[in-house]
């Protein structure tokens, strides 16, 4: 058995059957990442160690009978933004090149105290920065998948969350964690052929993430299958007393909801998705997942997100505005970075020019002008209203249908090295995953099929606020009907 | 709006980042690639469109006044790049 091809959900039912154990499954991944981590740069902090001594431990557990928590023995990555207790967490800077953290995050204690494994720390762009996973410290990411006929090309896997999408695609983890701010699961998911949700803001604690724009920032799952998503999202989702942002509301079962029937649910179509320049074959897999879902019972109905042209220049204020707060903090005296100066001010501004990168000082610099005197009602203030407007487009749209569907991305994966010269050119491949961040609701993407090629393509399901059970029921039903098996090039079980 | 290299500078020293005048045309010239692009958010109405600040699911809450954190100097001071004793350090501030 290939231990690495297994499923979340299936390696639990085999962990209890004892059909192989938790140091077998834990040990199949890390020899995985210690042969494929060199090439991929998937993970930027690797613990084999530390998941091997808590491999046993999970055998332990699993050998003492029925309720081992869910999650005992599966191996995960986590993207290196979660607080992990005396673990390196860099979020891909050289300003916390150094920084070990003397606390766990939520999201990351709520998975270990299901018995989760972490086999390493994945890397992301600088921050959470970024839609390629170029813009990290510790170097770029490269997405397992090849163009068909080409192997040596080296293609992006997405970003922000451009390591866990690799680890996860190339059967390097089971799972992993991300977060989204503007599509940062949810793009790298579909450039790397597996699932990923961003749950409803406010559903999974924000405490002990590292953070880029707090309005905006939701950490959620990625994993191969839409039931892994839903089986790690129910572990890492819940009120927390310590985010005052975290929604006291009964976190559903989720797992349950991928299995509903869709009988009578209506799908909306956004016309706004329809953009100048899409690709055919993005347009022909929106087709098919509309065909896909009418014949699983719904009813398609088109709709209207006029404001939807917006959320790009919106997001590309909102999200540098906070970031240019959230980053004031790395100031070389508490903690990260210190480049001495002579003065408190020469201080400051050495250690942050060289502790951030470009992207990153791209955007402080960009947010502390769209927020500074005489500018705030021109730039930010017009950006939270315009928000407002693309919000009140959802509230609309979810009045008559119960999710919608559209592309996750308006290409495949990109080559490294395309789309680099402009910073503008790079923000468009959120186009279609920033709006969804603006309103806060949930959306997935899920693998509907390959490109001409040869590369996956992903579809979103956008839902209502803490409606992830119907993104996963519909995200569920697509999987379903696509029958996606496709495989990166790049995997632990090739040699 | 476009930035001049002063703009820039002020900016940057706001940030508190430092930058070399080589770097200012590089920098002018994204910004200004930008900015230019979320101009058109200009052509919007807003008129009597309320500021959303956040999703707005989460109301503050309110808690008893009490300690919840604490006796984690250490803990606190283990990141310090430069720290003395119990003290994160500073360059003289105060002649």
């Amino acid at each position: 058995m290939m231990l690495t091809e297994l499923t979340i959900a299936g390696a639990q039912g085999g962990l209890r059957r004892r059909e192989f154990s938790a140091t077998e499954l834990v040990g199949a991944h890390v020899a995985a990442i210690e042969r494929l981590n060199g090439r991929l740069n998937a993970f930027i902090t690797v613990t084999s160690d530390l998941a091997l001594d808590a491999a046993r431990r999970a055998d332990a557990i699993l050998a003492g009978g029925e309720d081992a928590p869910a999650l005992t023995g599966i191996p995960l990555g986590i993207k290196d933004l979660f607080c992990t207790d005396g673990v390196r967490t860099t979020a891909a800077s050289r300003m916390l090149e150094a920084f070990v953290p003397p606390y766990e995050s939520t999201v990351t204690a709520n998975l270990l105290a299901d018995g989760a494994v972490f086999v390493g720390k994945t890397n992301l762009d600088e921050f959470a920065m970024g839609s390629a996973n170029i813009t990290s410290a510790f170097g770029s990411v490269e997405n397992p998948w090849k163009r068909a006929g080409d192997e040596e090309t080296v293609l992006v896997p997405g970003g922000s969350s451009g390591g866990s999408a690799a680890a996860v695609a190339a059967r390097l983890a089971m799972g992993a964690t991300g977060t989204d701010t503007g599509g940062s699961i949810r793009q790298p998911a579909s450039y790397c052929g597996i699932a990923g949700i961003k749950p409803t803001y406010g559903r999974c604690s924000r405490w002990g993430t590292i953070a880029f724009a707090s309005s905006l920032d939701q950490a959620g799952p990625m994993a191969r299958t839409v039931e892994d998503c839903a089986i790690l999202l129910q572990s890492m989702a819940g009120f927390d007393v310590r985010d005052s942002t975290s929604v006291d509301i009964a976190v559903p079962d989720y797992r349950a909801a991928c299995g509903r029937s869709l009988k009578g649910m209506k799908v909306g179509i956004p016309a706004e998705y329809r953009v100048a320049g899409m690709p055919a074959e993005v347009e022909a897999a929106w087709e098919q997942g509309i065909a896909w879902l009418r014949d699983a019972g719904c009813e398609i109905v088109e709709v209207s997100l006029p404001y939807t042209k917006y959320g790009l220049a919106t997001y590309y204020i909102v999200a540098p505005a906070e970031c240019s707060s959230n980053l004031a903090r790395y100031d070389g005296v508490r903690f990260g970075r210190r480049v001495p100066g002579e003065s408190l001010d020469a201080l400051y501004e050495a250690t942050r020019r060289e502790g951030f990168g470009a992207e990153v000082r791209r955007r402080i610099l960009m947010g502390t002008y769209v927020l500074s005197a005489g500018y705030y009602d021109a730039y930010y203030l017009r950006a939270q209203k315009v928000r407002n407007l693309i919000r009140k487009d959802f509230e609309n749209a979810f009045r008559t249908v119960d999710v919608l569907l559209t592309p996750t991305a308006p290409s495949p994966a990109f080559a490294q090295g395309e789309k680099m010269d402009d910073p503008v050119q790079m923000y468009l491949n959120d186009v279609f995953t920033v709006p969804a961040s603006m309103a806060g609701v949930p959306a997935m993407s899920v693998p509907a099929g390959l490109s001409a090629s040869g590369l996956p393509l992903g579809l979103q399901v956008i839902g209502r606020s803490f409606d992830e059970e119907s993104v996963f029921a519909a995200a569920s039903a697509l999987e379903r009907a696509a029958g996606f098996t496709h495989r990166p090039a790049v995997r632990a079980e090739v040699v | 709006m476009s930035l001049d290299p002063a703009t820039v500078r002020r900016i940057a020293r706001l940030a508190r980042i430092g930058i070399d005048e080589s770097d200012l045309p590089a920098l002018q010239r994204e910004l200004n690639g930008i900015l230019g692009w979320i101009e058109q958010l200009n052509e919007v109405d807003i008129d009597g469109v309320e500021p959303m600040v956040g999703t707005g699911h989460a109301a503050l809450r309110m808690r008893e006044d009490v300690v919840t954190d604490g006796d984690a100097r250490d803990a606190v001071l283990s990141n310090a790049p430069d720290a003395a004793g119990p003290y994160y350090t500073v360059p003289k501030v105060v002649e």
